[in-house]
């Protein structure tokens, strides 16, 4: 049963990211009312999710290659305040960005800007403490097949957990809810998240 | 700081915002011409329950005299909401107050005491132009990427004055706005179309052709701003630009349709050399273009030459002189300031392209000089800039245009006011006889800004 925990964060963080209306179903929304046109929050789906898988793959590849290099223990210290390092950067400057990308934008726009907001707000960095037990398993529970296979499972299982949440949250709010509802309803989660990627930090060094 | 939930100010949409409480509070810039005494953000009740209504109950002095308080702005509005630049958690708190003749910018905090605004930072005229290399900062829009202010000058208070970006939580001065600004020179208003990726600016001049009064020279030569410019918003490059032509001066106030799916918005030209009437146009896409169509023509009303100031006496006329507008918020209902005839005009622009009358006060005026029915006897200015309530049933407006120039149209002196109209759902005005702010002598009202937003503060990525 413990082998499926590091899945199930990796699918729990995907379900987190969707949840955040700054990771892309707000947008999708937004399109969709522009555009008089619920097609386009379905189609608007995929480059977010596009976009966030590319940014989460690429953190992992960066991090497995790293991990090919320096032993595991090492990976995680370094991975960790990695992690801390960017939580801190997130919340003194993260609203400080170029905003790149407006409601005009086609599909390839807003695929660069779910990009964009992944690596910005450290959302590949957040899996890290879930992935690393199943890319570099301890000797004793070697697995064949290196790391690149669970890497990239992670990451679709990820990519789909977050599609799917925020697949869901756009639709509903688009056809049912309304968005009034963000007035009250859209709580601080950049605050969540700038505590969840220092938990995950501490998780890599302490652990 | 950041807060738990969305400030309760901001709305997605415009729809929304109209369903906002009433304010009961309204900010106001407070200038002495005279430049003796400081400056000051006068405040005004405005709630009709209060004792006070119809009062100034606080007021804000600047630290130093001389900065000429003009247009201000919120540091933060509904645009927070925006789906691609979301800061849902920064507070509407802080009045971003420009000094126009000082270059000199307060921030004020409303949030302690919101009847005695604190200031809590002050950023030098030096630290301006160092490092957004603008000066004569006018308009101030919160928007995605902070808080835009459009300044007159460049550094050396020449042209061309632009846009700069100043953060909405430190306030800290960012620097130019413009990547690429093409043949653009003059700058005065900003505004945009979230919903298009569009930033419009407008153009008055540069400031050695203004901060001693019009120069009639260059105004009769046609060489103060005639023009609108049109913007990539996020890749900050000049795309368009349209001449109104030679016979046109002055195109001033930007008020782009407040729901982000409509492409159009209007802008008041302030005179026309022709016939000395004021117009007001009508910007919209057509095609992968903007274009502007002159929709409102106000003409310029025959007078004696002994009821004129020496500038007009040869004219033999009073023209309207629209300086302000302002569209309610659900884009219905455009109001005209005349601040030469005295005339508050309501226009139905449900149709953008076939405006109907629907309203019509007369307040002051350069021949007029009409009362208020609250008793003033004759009053001088006139209806200048012009606030709407998010609901959009009271419209507050004051008298004075700007310091120096003032007096070439008022020259006997203008004494302060400011007024309410309640307005009725389906159209139609009327003052509202209990209010009715006599201005201290010392000081002279400009801009007003409503607690909570008002119909020119926000903008909003939702339709």
């Amino acid at each position: 049963m413990s082998d499926a925990w590091p899945w199930i964060v990796v699918a729990g963080l995907g379900a987190f990211h969707g949840l955040n209306p700054a990771m892309g179903w707000l947008f999708a929304v937004a399109l969709g009312l522009h555009r008089h046109d619920r097609h386009v929050v379905w189609l608007s789906l995929l480059p977010i999710a596009a976009g966030h898988a590319l940014s989460v793959a690429l953190v992992a590849a960066a991090v497995v290659s790293i991990g090919m290099l320096i032993d595991g223990r090492a990976l995680s210290v370094v991975a960790g305040f990695g992690l801390i390092v960017w939580a801190l950067y997130h919340w003194r400057f993260g609203a400080r960005h170029r905003v790149r990308v407006g409601l005009q934008t086609g599909l390839l726009g807003l695929g660069l800007w779910s990009f964009l907001m992944a690596t910005a707000h450290g959302a590949g960095l957040m899996l890290w403490p879930a992935l690393m037990p199943l890319c570099f398993p301890g000797t004793a529970a070697a697995s064949s097949g290196g790391p690149l296979v669970p890497a990239l499972a992670g990451v679709g299982l990820h990519t789909l957990a977050m599609l799917l949440v925020t697949g869901a949250i756009a639709v509903t709010v688009y056809e049912w809810v309304g968005l009034a509802a963000l007035r009250h309803a859209w709580i601080n989660l950049d605050l969540i998240w700038t505590v969840a990627l220092i938990a995950a930090g501490l998780w890599l060094i302490v652990g | 700081m950041a807060t738990w939930t969305p400030d309760p100010s901001f709305y997605p949409s415009p729809r929304m915002a109209m369903k906002a409480p009433a304010e009961t509070l309204a900010y106001v810039a407070a200038f002495d011409p005279q430049r003796a005494q400081p400056d000051a953000i006068a405040v005004v009740d405005v709630d009709p329950r209060s004792p006070g209504y119809s009062t100034i109950v606080g007021n804000t002095a600047m630290p130093n005299v001389g900065d000429e308080l003009h247009h201000f702005g919120w540091n933060a509005c509904s645009s927070c909401l925006c789906p691609n630049a979301p800061h849902p958690h920064s507070e509407r708190r802080y009045l971003i107050v420009p000094g126009l003749r000082s270059s000199r910018i307060h921030v004020l905090d409303t949030k302690t005491d919101p009847r005695k605004p604190a200031i809590v930072k002050v950023i030098e005229p030096a630290e301006v132009a160092e490092r957004a290399g603008y000066t004569r900062p006018h308009t101030v829009h919160c928007g995605p990427e902070g808080i835009y202010v459009a300044a007159l000058g460049n550094r050396e208070g020449k042209g061309p004055g632009g846009i700069f970006l100043m953060d909405h939580e430190t306030f800290e001065v960012r620097g130019q706005w413009e990547m690429d600004r093409g043949p653009q020179h003059f700058a005065y208003d900003a505004w945009w179309h979230l919903g298009h990726d569009t930033m419009v600016t407008s153009e008055w001049g540069t400031p050695d052709t203004f901060e001693n009064g019009l120069i009639p020279e260059i105004l009769l030569g046609a060489k103060y701003g005639r023009r609108l410019h049109f913007w990539d918003l996020h890749k900050r490059k000049h795309l368009q630009t349209i001449d109104f032509g030679d016979k046109h001066q002055l195109v001033f106030e930007l008020r782009p349709a407040h729901d982000p799916t409509k492409a159009y918005g209007f802008v008041n030209c302030v005179l026309s050399l022709e016939n000395l009437s004021s117009s007001i146009w009508t910007w919209y896409r057509d095609g992968d273009k903007w274009a502007v169509r002159k929709i409102i023509e106000i003409p310029a009303e025959p007078a004696h030459e002994d009821q004129l100031p020496p500038v007009l006496k040869g004219f033999k006329a009073c023209p309207p002189l629209v300086t302000d507008i302002d569209l309610s918020m659900d884009d219905r209902f455009l109001y005209v300031a005349c601040w030469g005839t005295g005339d508050l005009q309501q226009y139905d622009v449900s149709d953008p392209f076939n405006p109907k009358l629907t309203g019509k006060v007369r307040i002051g005026g350069i021949v007029a000089q009409a009362a208020h029915p609250s008793g003033t006897g004759p009053l001088n200015g006139g209806p200048q800039m012009v606030e709407i309530s998010r609901d959009g049933r009271r419209i507050y407006f004051t008298n004075s245009l700007y310091g120096a120039i003032d007096p070439q149209f008022y020259p006997d002196g203008i004494d302060g006011w400011m007024v309410k109209l309640d307005a009725a759902p389906s159209g139609g005005i009327a003052f509202d006889p209990k209010f009715f702010v006599k201005w201290p002598k010392s000081h002279r009202p400009h801009q007003v800004r409503l607690e909570g937003g008002d119909c020119s503060s926000d903008s909003y990525c939702y339709p």
